[in-house]
């Protein structure tokens, strides 16, 4: 609609998210851009850009602000919005890598030097910018895959090609690599591992709720419940009983059954994932339209066969959010395993914040949290793929 | 529903009865301790770790509540109607920062302690009442928005008298999702720091004491339960004294 | 009065009502009639406003619409709608007395006001006034629905669609309490239909409308004789021409003096009721009486033959 609005009044006319866009970046350029510390926990000395960065380079930056913010500020076309919002994060990006680099003495191993929180607003208006003009654009699913994977790759060439390799947090990364790669895989292990046992048992439980009319209540209750138990005191409840089977039942410790670990994590995880599965399955099958129940009775479908062609197909979408919704839980509440010596990225937060010592919680966050948000597209994708044609959402 | 009311009153009396003298049910969790471990938490009382648990969630909630229905009434209104599809992006988005991670790196502003605990709470339980609160403005019934606009009432009045009302129940169920997450979630601000009920699990899991961890774990779960179970049937009320039905 | 002019409504490059004018005088029942994208909601819907016109006027007794803010415009002309639009949260009583709250009557006039309203349309106050929508039939919603539209007595009664949800025989109920309040206030009804039946029953004057445009704007009975498009006699129907034009009048006023064995018919009825008594008894002249069942004449067929033939 703002391309026609604008086309209407031939007038300069400036967009609303625009002007919010604007107010963040300004504040953001008057705010350090990095921070610089001679150690990793002693207090950090601000650097604005103009101490940053050298001073051609921090010209370049503060030129392509002002050009990113009239992009902004004017009602412009959708494309030109994305192309600037992505054009000014790129950057942004390059500059705090640049700007480590200028800041840490040559041959300091001991110096860090993190983004400022002008760097974090910058990211944060002009994300912003890109998060509206990619809802705007509306585009269709594999395209917004796509764009995941290009900006994945993107920021890996960045990882890659050593540009980010004086900032604080790779610092943290290059002390710990081994470690990092080894919690990652624990990390997903745990969260797809939950989500698969969940899906296997939680589909047909669905099922069985779905047609049991007394089954349902009491399932979903129980399964109620249990999501309100807080997740630290959950996994701390399995310890014993894990030991218990670890000790009593033979070939369980075989396959790695223990008390502290991994297991128990995995079972938390699968108890909370069961709910929005069982649910959803339930919510999915009591959406297929009676019409078309009916419909297959009176052509003399048998019950399985009206499952598995007519209702399954139907309710497939709305199974397919719940396990979005448990993948995407699963990623965060994984970060928890670790209190239990579970393993994960949970790692680096608790020993991070145990060591004040916040790189090393970005170290354990950051890919927590894109982990969490590539599977939430890449899901919520695949879900309107799927949706299309099969029932008005 | 009478036995389920009794059950609950039961359920209600014990919660309040344990956490103000948790000492008269040792008995009960002596036998998960082992090597002369003590069976119940005393750091600190677990009645002032309780109500400051709850209040860590009452003041979040609120703030919450004000936040997100005040936003979800903006991109609703004609002039913040250009906010409303990139606030649903950002509410989608939201949901992907798992609680521990908003907890932590909140630390680097906040420091240790409330802060950080009470701004992961706000965050997080900002997302589920902006959904519901947008859901609930926006799914009217197309010809009750029609005869309110019809019968000649102002922007105001509409909202206030038609739409507020009508989207009440659903935002109290966006509310409730919102404190039983908030009242589970305040546990892991113990991690860093804030005085709530789980620093007792965190000290079982600790020192290896299934007793604390269950203690602690079984306060909150059962808190939440009643919270959760209180709201829904405020929402069921409210559902009916507004002429809707689910 | 009513003055259209010129009225249109563009949404980008689509015209839906396009250059519409017509006069309604006080105390009729216009009936826009047309299929479902003909422009006649978004043409009621510009009366009060709803819609802003992009071109074009509408006067009310002689003051343009636009020269008073859009919602006090349309706290003086009652609007009921398909599906009643009842506010769900609001009493019966708090519903009907929307509009008049919102005008700022005293209490005791809304609640007086309420009570007529709710006793004319057949629910008791001491029953109704105190439910939810919710707990009423689908008649009953209806019939709250336009008891709500009329609370403020309005001059102008707007009416989209209001019996479409209903079932038949309440339907008829409805269109026949509609007639009666209309005589009793002798408000003036602008309603829109996609039933050429119900338009021939209820209007005074029918505006049938297609893609935008007033095809016709007449009587009843000219629509029937004189259709001014083939589309106009689409709407129609070929099938029972005649009956709709003998359904246009009453029997009162063709009876002639004389006596005639057998059943009576009244003379509120309509000739097609006559004819249709005539052939189910295998009668060729059926006696006829008043209100009070005083024998007044009698009805030939001969007379029905006539009258019910195309118009020279």
């Amino acid at each position: 609609m703002s391309t026609v609005a604008a086309t209407g009044s031939p007038r300069i006319a400036v967009d609303k998210l625009g002007v919010l866009i604007a107010l963040i970046a300004a504040v953001a350029a008057l705010m350090p851009f990095a921070a610089f510390r001679a150690n990793r926990i002693v207090v950090g000395i601000s650097k604005g850009i103009f101490e940053a960065l050298p001073l051609w380079e921090a010209v370049l930056v503060a030129l392509a602000l002002v050009a990113a913010i009239l992009v902004a500020l004017l009602r412009t076309p959708r494309l030109w919005r994305l192309f600037a919002s992505l054009a000014m994060l790129a950057v942004l990006f390059v500059a705090i890598g640049h700007s480590a680099s200028f800041l840490t003495p040559e041959g300091d191993r001991l110096a860090r030097v993190s983004p400022g929180a002008g760097f974090w607003l910058a990211v944060f208006a002009f994300a912003l910018l890109a998060a509206d003009s990619f809802t705007r654009l509306k585009l269709a699913p594999w395209l917004r895959i796509v764009t995941l994977l290009l900006v994945a790759g993107a920021i890996a060439l960045l990882l890659w090609s050593g540009a980010w390799n004086d900032l604080s947090i790779l610092r943290e990364y290059a002390n710990r690599a081994e470690a990092f790669w080894r919690e990652g895989q624990t990390h997903i292990a745990l969260a797809l591992g939950s989500l698969a046992a969940a899906t296997v048992v939680g589909i047909p439980l669905g099922v069985v709720c779905h047609r049991v009319d007394g089954l349902r209540a009491v399932v979903l209750n129980v399964l109620n419940a249990l999501q309100t138990i807080p997740s630290i005191a959950l996994f701390g409840l399995l310890i014993a009983p894990l030991a218990w089977v670890a000790a009593n039942v033979p070939g369980a410790s075989a396959i790695g059954i223990s008390g502290i670990g991994a297991a128990p994590a995995m079972v938390a995880l699968f108890a909370y994932s069961l709910l929005p599965v069982v649910a959803n399955t339930v919510v999915g099958l009591e959406g297929v339209p009676p019409a078309a129940t009916d419909a297959a009775r009176g052509m003399g479908m048998t019950n399985w066969q009206r499952l598995a062609k007519v209702e399954f197909p139907l309710a497939f979408p709305v199974i397919l959010t719940g396990i979005r919704i448990v993948l995407v839980q699963n990623i965060g509440l994984a970060t928890i395993a670790a209190l239990i010596g579970g393993g994960g990225f949970g790692v680096f937060v608790f020993q991070g914040v145990g060591q004040t010592a916040m790189d090393l919680v970005l170290l354990g966050a950051v890919p927590t949290v894109a982990l969490a948000f590539a599977a939430a597209v890449i899901l919520d994708a695949i879900v309107e793929m799927v949706s299309t044609g099969a029932r008005p959402a | 529903m009478k036995i389920g009311l009794i059950v609950r009153l039961v359920v209600l009396v014990l919660l309040v009865a344990f956490v103000v003298s948790p000492a008269s049910f040792e008995w009960a969790f002596l036998p998960l301790t082992k090597n002369n471990q003590p069976a119940i938490y005393t750091q600190n009382t677990l009645l002032s770790l309780t109500l400051s648990h709850l209040t860590f969630v009452a003041i979040a909630t609120v703030a919450s509540t004000l936040v997100a229905v005040g936003l979800a009434i903006v991109v609703t209104r004609p002039f913040g109607a250009e906010f409303l599809p990139l606030s649903r992006s950002l509410a989608n988005i939201g949901q992907t920062f798992p609680p521990v991670a908003v907890l932590a790196l909140c630390v680097p502003i906040l420091g240790f302690g409330a802060g950080p605990t009470l701004v992961a709470l706000f965050l997080y339980g900002l997302l589920p009442i902006f959904e519901n609160a947008l859901t609930g403005l926006t799914t009217l019934p197309p010809s009750v928005n029609e005869a309110a606009r019809g019968v000649g009432m102002t922007g105001r009045q509409r909202l206030l008298g038609v739409e507020l009302p009508l989207a009440t129940p659903v935002i109290l169920a966006g509310i409730r999702l919102s404190v039983v997450i908030s009242v589970a979630t305040a546990t892991i601000g113990s991690t860093v720091a804030a005085s709530t009920l789980g620093e007792v699990i965190i000290a079982g899991l600790l020192s290896n004491n299934v007793a604390f961890v269950l203690q602690g774990g079984l306060v909150v779960g059962v808190m939440a339960v009643l919270i959760y179970d209180a709201l829904s049937a405020l929402e069921r009320v409210l559902m009916a004294r507004t002429g809707q039905r689910r | 009065m009513i003055e259209i002019d010129a009225l249109t409504k563009d949404y980008l490059d689509l015209t839906v009502v396009d250059h519409v004018s017509m006069r309604i005088d006080d105390g009729d029942i216009a009936v826009i009639v047309g299929t479902s994208g003909s422009g006649k909601t978004t043409l009621l819907r510009m009366i009060n406003r709803l819609i802003e016109p992009t071109s074009g006027s509408v006067k009310i007794d002689g003051k343009d619409t636009r020269s008073v803010p859009a919602h006090l415009l349309r706290r003086e002309i009652g609007y009921a709608i398909q599906g009643h639009g009842l506010f769900p949260h609001r009493t019966v009583g708090q519903n009907i007395a929307t509009v008049p709250v919102l005008m700022g009557w005293e209490k005791p006039r809304i609640a007086a006001r309420v009570e007529e309203l709710l006793e004319l349309f057949q629910l008791p106050a001491d029953q109704f006034r105190d439910r939810l929508p919710s707990e009423l039939s689908g008649g009953q919603q209806q019939r709250v629905g336009v008891a709500r539209a009329l609370a403020a007595e309005p001059k102008l009664l707007l009416m989209d669609e209001p019996f479409g949800a209903l079932d038949p025989i309440i339907r008829a109920k409805a269109q026949a309490d509609l007639v009666g309040i209309q005589k009793r206030f002798g408000t003036t009804i602008v309603l829109v239909t996609h039933d050429m039946e119900e338009a021939i029953h209820l209007g005074t004057r029918i505006a049938v409308m297609d893609q935008g445009k007033l095809l016709q704007y007449a009587t009843p009975a000219e629509i029937v004789v004189k259709p001014a498009t083939d589309f106009v006699g689409e709407l129609l129907g070929s099938g029972d021409r005649a009956f709709r034009l003998l359904g246009l009048r009453r029997i009162g006023d063709f009876v002639e003096p004389g006596e005639a064995s057998g059943a009576p018919v009244s003379a509120e009825q309509t000739l097609r009721d006559g004819l249709e008594e005539a052939l189910w008894s295998g009668r060729a002249v059926l006696p006829v009486v008043d209100g009070a069942g005083k024998p007044v004449g009698r009805l030939t067929l001969a007379t029905l033959q006539r009258l019910g033939a195309r118009p020279q």
